[in-house]
């Protein structure tokens, strides 16, 4: 399903003293099949932007397009759990959402709000707590017995049990160990590559943006900073620096390398198997005379 | 540096009689003026720790000693003077209404004259570069902000410890500069020490020491230098390499001739630089 969001402006309570302009202008397309990161400090508009993902915000200027349906600020809009169930959205922290007495009802909530008998939805709930990586044992526990990580995977197959076809994931490792991290963003990769899934990172992590996106957005005051691939992106880091913002630790340190030894890569390079090919070579090289 | 602060021997804790050990004979030594990183997978036992340290739990076997008094009921008042601590949600360690009444909360708690208590608290805030919100209302803070006030709290009651127990965990790389600059400059000022529970590995390489526990238990210490050629092992036990050690290592498996695993960035570009220029 291809999401647009066309020239989209958000003012938080308008027509009262606290209106506040959030975003404006922002003009995005995630088409079918897309990984895209989303990028920029606290308060630069990310979480505004994730909420028109699924019309949880209804624009207060331009148009946000969701498959077949138009979000506008003009039309009242009637029957938007279609678009819920389709676009399923991973907040921050989504254990501290988890509430149902067992694991298995806690996943099932969601798909049977959506009208999916009770028998359907707990065949999803197993396929779910498979794909999560946890045992079918987990499902009649209660979620608030397990450990953190735990928790959020099961939040997370709580989402994944709406069978959407957009996920949007808002810092979905906040907290969680090196592995924890490196074991949930493989997961949402692997979900995205089999299941044909759209898929939308909201992160602070260059390393997670440049590894996994096909396109990056860098948000910044409430509006589109820059779009491109990560090669593009980080092939040209000074607006990134600019902003204060981070360039993943392989980038970083060729920026340092080539500073320091006044040498030029052939290439941006953005895993660390290419950034040793490069050093090596450079090495080899030796200094200009 | 080598006077002991914190004494723990053989520490043993259960959350519940059936459960199994979430400490499991733990003992080792903290250093006054040290900064100390803990670091070790979710569920490994730091925050467990954390909460022993400041009597919010007591061992179930083994004994914790704070400048030389023995942590227990009737002592954790005392102990508590002497540590502070900054935990993970910024949200969640908020109680005034306003910069200035948080930062004053602890000080009335403590009894702390008013003459006093307004110059601590002024004082604290200049200490966190955040005097110039004395007055704002908490939920205007951004996460950094917030977690800096709590330090302010902190050390207005001027403790010997302060403990960040994954207090930058759920800040933006900004805000998690911010606090661990102002924990420096701390640490230095008043030759405080600090006692970081951490999952940040690049963090860790800056402190003097690492403890990593692991399912309940010390697994090594030493510092970083010491701890980083664990290699491997780190990754298996749930954690990960800094990037320069990452860097330094398949530099070498290409064949390059480095000396040692370099633990900053600054020190690997060094001497890159320095065989560069022979060659």
């Amino acid at each position: 399903m291809d999401i647009s969001l066309q020239n989209v402006e958000y003012r938080y309570q308008v027509n009262t003293p606290f209106e506040r302009l959030a975003i404006k202008d922002v003009s995005i397309d995630i088409p079918s099949g897309t990984f895209l990161a989303i990028i920029g400090h606290t308060g630069s508009g990310k979480s505004t932007v994730l909420q028109h993902l699924n019309a949880l915000l209804k624009p207060t200027e331009g148009n946000v397009v969701i498959g077949d349906r138009m979000i506008t600020s003009e039309k009242k809009q009637k029957n938007l759990k279609e678009i819920r169930q389709r676009v399923g959205i991973v907040f921050q922290f989504p254990e501290h959402q988890l509430f149902e007495e067992t694991v298995e009802k806690d996943i099932c909530f969601g798909p049977m709000n959506f009208g999916v008998t009770e028998e359907a939805a707990k065949k999803r709930a197993r396929a779910a707590i498979g794909q999560v990586g946890l045992p079918e044992e987990i499902l009649s526990k209660s979620p608030f017995d397990l450990s953190g990580g735990q928790m959020r995977r099961v939040a997370i197959a709580g989402v994944l049990a709406m069978e959407p076809d957009v996920i949007v994931l808002d810092e979905p490792t906040a907290g969680l160990d090196p592995r924890g991290r490196k074991e949930i963003m493989d997961m949402f990769f692997s979900l995205h590559e089999t299941r044909g899934l759209s898929t939308v990172l909201v992160t602070h992590s260059m390393e997670d943006a440049s590894r996994y996106a096909d396109q990056i957005v860098i948000m910044h005051n409430g509006e589109v900073y820059e779009k491109g691939t990560p090669k593009e992106i980080f092939s040209s880091p000074e607006g990134l620096l600019k902003l204060g913002l981070d360039v993943p630790e392989v980038v970083r340190f060729q920026l340092k390398m080539e500073k320091s030894l006044n040498i030029r890569f052939s290439k941006t390079c953005l895993t660390m198997e290419e950034l040793t090919e490069e050093i090596a070579a450079a090495m080899k090289r030796g200094a200009p005379k | 540096m080598n006077e002991p602060l914190v004494e723990l021997k053989n520490v043993s804790f259960k959350y519940d009689a059936e459960a199994g050990y979430a400490l499991h004979k733990v003992s080792f030594t903290i250093f006054k003026g040290e900064w100390l990183a803990i670091v070790g997978h979710n569920g490994s036992g730091k925050s467990t720790l954390a909460k022993l340290l400041n009597g919010l739990h007591f061992p179930l076997e083994g004994c914790i000693t704070v400048g030389g008094i023995q942590l227990s009921e009737d002592t954790v008042w005392e102990t508590r003077k002497k540590i502070g601590m900054v935990f993970q949600n910024p949200d969640n360690q908020f109680v005034g209404t306003t910069v200035r009444d948080d930062v004053a909360f602890g000080l009335e708690n403590h009894g702390i004259e008013r003459d006093d208590m307004v110059q601590r608290v002024t004082h604290s805030l200049e200490k966190v570069k955040m005097a110039q919100f004395l007055n704002q209302e908490p939920h205007h803070l951004s996460g950094g902000q917030k977690q800096r006030v709590a330090i302010a709290g902190v050390i207005a009651l001027r403790p010997d410890i302060i403990i960040l127990d994954e207090s930058t965990s759920m800040l933006d790389p900004r805000g998690r500069e911010e606090v661990l600059e102002t924990v420096r400059e701390l640490k230095q000022d008043y030759n405080m020490t600090v006692i970081s529970i951490t999952h940040d590995l690049e963090e860790a390489a800056k402190a003097d020491r690492i403890v990593v526990m692991n399912k309940g238990q010390l697994y090594r210490e030493g510092t970083p230098e010491e701890i980083f050629q664990m290699d491997e092992e780190l990754v298996n036990l749930g954690l990960d390499i800094p990037f320069p050690v990452k860097l330094s290592k398949m530099l070498r498996e290409k064949g390059l001739p480095l000396s040692r695993h370099y633990l900053s960035e600054e020190e690997l570009v060094e001497e890159l630089w320095t065989s560069h220029s022979k060659m």
